[in-house]
């Protein structure tokens, strides 16, 4: 195998660990922590079965953000679902053996790169054009959108501009990281650079911002059912304090 | 009247440009050594004061897992920074909620994670210096802890808790606000806010009965220590004494009077508001609610009310079971004394606006609408009812309750503009422990949106009456209308609303009017 091939192979191996150990102990930490006291957010809802009702409506429609911000909220949902049905578009090249013929359908779904694309476009500009905005972006802020515009475009370049490799040898590539079973890596500029930028978004994602995605089901105002004066809300150190002072 | 530059009232609510750190100098007096102290606070800020903070953070982020999640999930979207009331009164950047996250954010990313310690300048990570502990002191004193922000945020990410947070951390180096901290030192002492002992308090409540009785030829009694009485009121200190707060107070002694109920207040408990939740500090906070239990168990009583006050209904409502398990659940002695004694048939603590508004429903109260026909009323939702708490048990119960119950005692009410209600309510720019007159400025200037939505409905529906349901709220418009060419008098407590047109047994007075 070219040393290309092994760099690649290793850093890919570098980054999935690195994301995983860092999410892990990330969501560790997160449900680890006590959550003393019930601070559910308006609209609560009053039952297990409305908490779930409102992290749906959040989770998939981003309900919250629709109501603050339409522009912000348009640019953001079509950035996320677009990311969703390109992960899809991903998966074939990855899947052991023969994938399940719906895999094979996917083909459309090349075109949510343009979405993409327009979604964080949209978002960067607000970074640069909405003084309120620009004052909170830190370098890392606009760094994340232009990785993420970069690998966008890098696809766009090879599925829709012709730059693309050799697929066969991008399947067994796959398949192979998968497999364990390696195999060498087409030598597109264009091609590595995707795959590059994108495993550089896999390691860095326990230490950024994009704990957003298991910080949102941690979120104690959006997950709590607001049901205080019914059953006691209590933590550990509390109990402790409890037992500890005299007078109860 | 004090000078100030008041914003303009326009046609609508606008984002306002920004105008960097024009307020970093508002922040409000430090408390005293001797303030600090009563707290178990040291008296200044400490030598090591940095190590000290650094440690209280890595605490806080240990015991509250709003800390982390909240600090980690911001992805700087903007959503929220155009939603805070003091940053549109005021346009300072540092009141959008998201800036003033990141003062606690980039100490923590400085401190506490890993892009923060190796690439600061990549991720908006600080040092904890002394020009970062300026700001922290100025604009976690320039939020009032109104939870606005998190409802328009995508993980709900709630600036209240950062700014409790930071608020606990100061003041374990030392730099405590003068405001709360000495208000807290008092109830510590003496029972409530004001600092106002048992025999002042018993005065008051004659002098009212006598009003009262003057006013409508009954009995109205308004009872203290009253031992083996049914209810419990516990309500703000503000109610005794400030005005129009009295009035509301009024109209719960009436509608305990005709409803039949025994009742009483306590001198031991004599305040509803328990600033340990503007400072963030469990402990204090738990210290409040367990005096009210105390003063629960010690008068025998079956059901305890609390009184219009927007924190003190969330601190009742959503932390008492935690704090004191006077709900189910707790295991303690003297919880399972109270959970025995306290009736079960009724969720505990209630508020007094689902007291009334449950015996309006039985059809109980009477009321004379047209004693209020001289008011077109609206109705301000106060953030810690609104966004803290809930009424009756139903979905949204804290916004229908205190409607209804005003449209028992009124015929004209209308609502303002729907963004500005709700869940989507504006503080009235004083809570949170804000109240107070070294903050004058920043309280003009965050009264701004509500102020904007009240010159819209009295333009639109000819409003004259602006009924609240949180002492806070209630002294903050009185200090503030002026500055916007409002009538102060103009804001009135719902109860008294009741007040006035409720129909007592026995009222000649109204008997007459009525046959007029
Ligand atoms: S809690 Fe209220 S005052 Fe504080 S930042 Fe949020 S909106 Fe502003
Ligand atoms: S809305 Fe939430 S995620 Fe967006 S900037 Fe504000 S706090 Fe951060």
């Amino acid at each position: 195998m070219s040393l290309i091939s092994i760099l690649f192979a290793v850093f890919f191996y570098l980054a999935v660990l690195l994301c995983l150990v860092g999410v892990t102990l990330k969501v560790a930490q997160y449900a680890s922590t006590p959550v003393p006291l019930k601070i559910p957010t308006a609209p609560a809802p009053l039952t297990k079965f409305g908490v779930v009702l409102r992290m749906m409506r959040e989770v998939f429609l981003f309900a919250s953000l629709f109501r603050a911000s339409k522009w912000t909220w348009l640019f953001g949902w079509l950035f996320h679902w677009a990311l969703v049905l390109l992960f899809i578009r991903h998966l074939p090249y990855f899947w052991p053996g023969e994938a399940p013929q719906i895999l094979h359908q996917t083909e459309p779904l090349k075109y949510a790169a343009f979405p993409l694309i327009f979604g964080l476009s949209g978002l960067l500009a607000r970074r640069f054009f909405v003084d309120r905005v620009r004052y909170i972006s830190a370098p890392s802020d606009y760094l994340l959108l232009l990785l993420l515009i970069a690998i966008a475009l890098t696809g766009v370049l090879m599925t829709f501009a012709h730059y693309y490799p050799d697929m066969g040898m991008v399947y067994s590539f796959a398949e192979g990281l998968i497999t364990l079973n390696w195999s060498e890596l087409p030598s597109e500029s264009v091609f590595l650079a995707h795959i590059f930028m994108v495993f550089v978004l896999i390691a860095i994602f326990p230490i950024s911002k994009m704990l957003h995605a298991p910080g949102v089901f941690f979120s104690p105002t959006l997950n709590q059912v607001d049901d205080a004066r019914k059953k006691r809300h209590i933590s550990d150190w509390a109990i402790d304090k409890e037992k500890n002072s005299k007078s109860g | 009247m004090s000078k100030l530059d008041t914003p303009k009232l326009e046609t609508y609510l606008q984002t306002p440009a920004l105008k960097s750190d024009s307020m970093a100098s508002s922040g409000p007096f430090k408390a005293n050594a001797d303030m600090q102290k009563s707290l178990g606070f040291p008296g200044e800020k400490i030598d090591n004061w940095q190590q000290v903070a650094i440690e209280k953070m890595g605490e806080t982020i240990e015991k509250y897992r709003s800390i982390p999640v909240f600090l980690d999930a911001c992805v700087k979207c903007g959503a929220c920074a155009d939603k805070c009331h003091y940053f549109l009164g005021t346009g300072d950047p540092k009141n959008m909620p998201v800036a003033r996250q990141d003062l606690f954010r980039s100490v923590y990313r400085r401190h506490f994670t890993f892009a923060g310690k190796y690439f600061p300048k990549l991720v908006g990570a600080k040092e904890f210096d002394e020009s970062m502990l300026d700001d922290w002191y100025n604009y976690f004193h320039q939020c009032s802890e109104c939870r606005r922000c998190s409802v328009y945020c995508p993980y709900g990410i709630d600036t209240a808790e950062i700014t409790m947070a930071a608020r606990e951390v100061m003041n374990a180096i030392g730099v405590g606000q003068k405001y709360c901290n000495q208000i807290l030192g008092k109830v510590k002492k003496i029972g409530n806010n004001l600092g106002m002992p048992e025999p002042a308090l018993r005065d008051t409540l004659l002098d009212l009965e006598e009003e009262i009785e003057e006013d409508t030829g009954v009995a109205v009694k308004l009872p203290l220590d009253n031992e083996g009485a049914e209810i419990l009121l516990i309500t703000p200190s503000a109610d005794f004494f400030a005005e129009p707060h009295i009035d509301g107070l009024i109209g719960y002694a009436k509608v305990f009077h005709q409803s039949g109920a025994s009742w009483t207040l306590s001198s031991y408990a004599s305040e509803g508001a328990n600033f340990g939740m503007f400072i963030g500090n469990y402990d204090i906070m738990r210290e409040g609610a367990l005096r009210i239990r105390k003063a629960a168990l010690d008068l025998g009583v079956k059901r305890i009310i609390v009184g219009e006050c927007g924190h003190a209904w969330r601190v009742a409502y959503s932390f008492w079971n935690t704090l004191t398990g006077i709900g189910g659940g707790a295991a303690d002695e003297y919880a399972l004394q109270l959970q025995n004694q306290l009736d079960q048939n009724y969720p505990q603590p209630q508020h007094i606006i689902e007291y009334t508004y449950d015996l309006i429903q039985k059809g109980q109260l009477a009321f004379d609408k047209s004693k209020n026909d001289h008011r077109t009323v609206t109705f301000h939702d106060s953030c810690n009812v609104a966004r803290g708490s809930n009424m009756g048990g139903i979905e949204n119960g804290q916004f229908l309750l205190p409607r209804e119950v005003i449209k028992a005692a009124c015929n004209n009410f209308v609502d303002m503009s729907e963004s500005t209600i709700k869940a989507s309510t504006f503080c009235c720019g004083g809570g949170g422990g804000l109240l107070t007159d070294d903050l004058l400025e920043l309280r003009v200037k965050g009264a701004l949106p509500r102020m904007q939505a009240l010159k819209q409905s009295e333009e639109t529906s000819g409003v004259n009456t602006l009924a609240a349901l949180c002492a806070i709220c209630k002294s903050q418009f009185s200090k503030v209308l002026p500055y916007y060419d409002f009538d102060p008098f103009m804001v009135v407590s719902v109860h008294q609303l009741v007040s006035e047109a409720l129909l007592l047994d026995g009222d000649n007075s109204q008997q007459e009017s009525k046959t007029l």
